[in-house]
């Protein structure tokens, strides 16, 4: 194959523009725009599930919608949010785009492969939309049996078949990852050369790759007991209906640290980019994303606190979970680090990820309310829980996906975004996002349940504040659709390197080419190896 | 090189690649049978007696020959990849019809039991024909040993898919020592079913028989 330099240089964006050209496209960099349009719609689907439920919950009695349609609206929410936005978001959009050109290689180990994981994705999708249009689920995202299989109407063997078959999507991904970042990186590039985001992608796959699978026998199980009607978990022909929890929990706990390990890993490229810094502890943060995944194997018997269980196993998987706050706070404390006597520009990446570590921390220091035993007892299945784990996912994840949106946007588009309205943003998020899920710690803690379509009239205030923050939010998740489209068409123009980063992908043009690097890059330097802050302000 | 190897320094490294992945995959197929093999493991705990009984009702006959038919096929495929990698394009083709027939013959053998156990009212259900004292649980069992082979069966039927494809590749004489990773991974695939049925034979047909 022979081209000319003036080819290889065109980018991968211009190169081709025919319909086709896209939708059998193997280009990394193509295929994160495929996924990042797609879980872009679920993210809005999902999103409008929200708005409706913070409707409904303005008035005590409920505003708009009946309990059974409100009951369709959360399982709605949570399924889309949870198995098509959260989890796949950050590793499909930003990693497929940046892992390759990280490691300087030319794409990741298995292109085809990497396409025919969006197609399952996508399939997946369809199928769970079509389960929710024509007549929606009501068992919670949970699926917990004998609800399940028993007694709840509605489509639950259609929106199963949609997540086991993203599952497998899920699986192609962090195959994909682990071999590229084992077998592509550029010479020179050793592990403790990688960039942390690349630590912290590949403790996702691991995931990925060992606890998905076990989620897809657990649905087809369930999918089973549900057509013929005979039953796994059913006690009536002996089956325990707590062994469907301790398998859904074995992958859904893990699935808690895939939506929040490439989250980590985006704000560790951020943090040292805008403070001019080296990464704070840079093999304690490596080592933390592994600690992180393997630990969260260990723990998913928290879950089950009330279901049951004995008293023993919960109080070692009540340990075991206090654990998972030791590598997590070790990275907080680094972030920190990085941050202290840095040279810090406060552009709106940065906001995202400062807004990311405080919320992070919120769901984490909460999280320990519900490890500890007793507490939980009292908080478990009130509105405590939905708090906490929204400031992790929504706060935390959702934070840090359009902090890595906003990074490396110059270096997918070519384009630069607008900055004041980057920053407008962030910050209407970060206080849209309190607003909204501050006040639900309290009415968890003052005894409201979840997943009611109504409420006793002392919680209104509360519930109203609420839902005038999520006003807030939505209006600050559109805002970014809107200035960054903006941006595609009237957008400065973006240069390599904008923000002065290290990494080998901001050595090569902005966008860059179908083959990433006309030269294969050797590495000679430690990650992040920013000047000393003494010598940027003579710059 | 083609549109999705120009990330590779030369074949040997592609090759490898692919094999490295490949093993991930199946990392993955095995806990998705692991979770599978886990719930059986702890029903059989909570309903000793009534999975023993369950598992006397499996045909052994049937089961056995399947095993030595299952296994055969391995060895056989086996046989395919050295040929393979020498080029001995016509060798290996043979094996993988021989190999293939195997597979098939397990298949329609299974469908035969399956036949049979669903005539002798093995399906759970209200017509399930285990019943009295000490039964508590062989509906479970029955249910597994459907889901169990059923996915085995799917599995095996893929690998049918895979074995016609390397069948084709030797027909056109396209094997060689520097293009083998195709039967490569093809044969870790078909190892690996072997190795799920490795499990199911004694879970299934054995475990009655014991204690």
């Amino acid at each position: 194959m022979s081209i000319t330099l003036e080819e290889a240089r065109e980018s991968y964006l211009t190169e081709e523009g025919t319909l086709r050209s896209w939708l059998l496209t193997t280009d990394h960099k193509r295929i994160a725009l495929l996924y990042l349009g797609s879980t872009t719609v679920f993210f809005f689907l999902g999103g409008i599930a929200a708005a409706a439920m913070r409707l409904q919950l303005v008035t005590p009695n409920g505003l708009i919608v009946s309990n059974e349609t409100y009951n369709r609206l959360f399982t709605g929410h949570g399924v889309i949010m949870v198995w098509f936005f959260l989890v796949p978001v950050v590793p499909v959009t930003l990693g497929n785009f940046v892992v390759p050109l990280m490691i300087g290689a030319r794409d990741l180990a298995f292109p085809r492969l990497n396409l025919f994981s969006w197609y399952l994705f996508v399939l997946g999708g369809l199928i769970a939309i079509y389960a929710l249009f024509a007549g929606g689920v009501d068992t919670g995202w949970t699926f917990y049996t004998p609800l399940s299989t028993d007694y709840a109407k509605g489509h639950v063997v259609a929106i199963v078949l949609g997540i086991f078959i993203s599952g497998f999507s899920s699986i192609a991904t962090g195959i994909n990852f682990i071999v590229t970042i084992h077998r592509l990186r550029a010479p020179g590039l050793t592990w403790y050369r990688l960039p942390i985001f690349l630590w912290s992608l590949y403790a996702t796959s691991v995931i990925y790759v060992l606890a998905t699978p076990v989620l897809a026998i657990t649905l087809v199980l369930l999918a089973f007991e549900r057509i013929f009607r005979v039953g796994v978990f059913d006690p009536a022909l002996g089956g325990d209906p707590l062994l469907f929890q301790h398998m859904f929990w074995f992958y859904s706990h893990p699935a808690v640290y895939i939506m929040i390990l490439p989250g980590m890993g985006v704000v560790s490229e951020i943090i040292p980019a805008f403070s001019g810094k080296r990464l704070f502890g840079y093999h304690f943060v490596a080592w933390c994303s592994v600690a992180i995944a393997v630990i969260g194997f260990l723990v998913w018997g928290h879950h089950m606190f009330v279901a049951g269980t004995s008293v023993y196993s919960a109080i070692v998987f009540s340990i075991l979970s206090y654990f998972v706050a030791v590598p997590s706070a070790i990275k907080v404390f680094n972030w920190l680090g990085t941050m202290h006597k840095g040279f810090v520009r406060f552009d709106a990446p940065m906001l995202y990820a400062l807004g990311f570590i405080g919320l992070f921390t919120m769901g984490g220091l909460t999280g320990l309310f519900l490890a500890a035993l007793a507490a939980d007892v009292h908080l478990t299945q009130t509105y405590f829980v939905v708090a906490h784990f929204h400031y992790i996912m929504v706060g935390g994840m959702v934070s840090a996906f359009f902090g890595g949106l906003h990074y490396w946007w110059p270096k997918i588009t070519g384009r630069m975004y607008p900055e004041m309205w980057g920053r407008v943003a962030a910050i209407m998020i970060f206080f849209g996002f309190n607003l909204t899920f501050f006040p639900q710690f309290i009415l968890g803690y003052e005894g409201m349940p979840r997943r009611y379509a109504t409420y006793p009239p002392q919680f209104q205030v509360l519930n109203v504040l609420s839902s005038a923050g999520a006003t807030i939010l939505a209006v600050a998740y559109l805002l970014p659709l809107g200035y960054l489209m903006w941006s595609l068409f009237r957008g400065a123009r973006a240069p390599a390197n904008p923000w002065n980063a290290t990494g080998l992908e901001w050595q090569t043009p902005s966008p860059p080419p179908h083959i990433n690097f006309i030269v294969t890059p050797v590495v000679t330097q430690p990650p992040y190896n920013y000047p000393p802050p003494e010598a940027q302000e003579h710059v | 090189m083609s549109e999705v190897t120009f990330q590779y320094e030369n074949e040997t490294h592609r090759a490898d690649t692919a094999v490295a992945g490949f093993w991930l995959f199946l990392a993955s197929e095995m806990l998705f049978f692991g979770g599978l093999f886990l719930v059986w493991t702890v029903y059989r705990q909570i309903h000793n007696s009534g999975f023993n009984q369950a598992s006397q009702h499996a045909n052994l006959l049937i089961g056995s020959i399947n095993t030595v038919i299952l296994f055969t096929s391995s060895a056989v495929f086996a046989a395919a990849l050295p040929a393979g990698r020498r080029g001995a394009n016509r060798t290996a083709f043979w094996l993988c019809v021989v190999t293939w027939l195997l597979g098939l013959a397990f298949l329609l053998l299974k469908l035969w039991e399956w036949k049979t156990d669903l005539g002798e009212g093995l399906f759970p259900g209200p017509d399930f024909s285990i019943t009295g004292p000490g039964s508590a649980g062989a509906p479970l069992f029955w249910a597994f040993y459907f889901v169990a082979t059923g996915l085995h069966g799917i599995h095996l039927l893929v690998g049918l898919g895979l074995v016609a494809w390397i069948a084709l590749m030797a027909y056109r004489k396209q094997l060689s020592a520097s293009n083998a990773t195709s039967l490569e991974v093809v044969s870790l695939y078909w190892a690996f079913v072997d190795v799920i049925w490795l499990m199911l034979y004694p879970m299934i047909y054995l475990s009655g028989h014991v204690g």
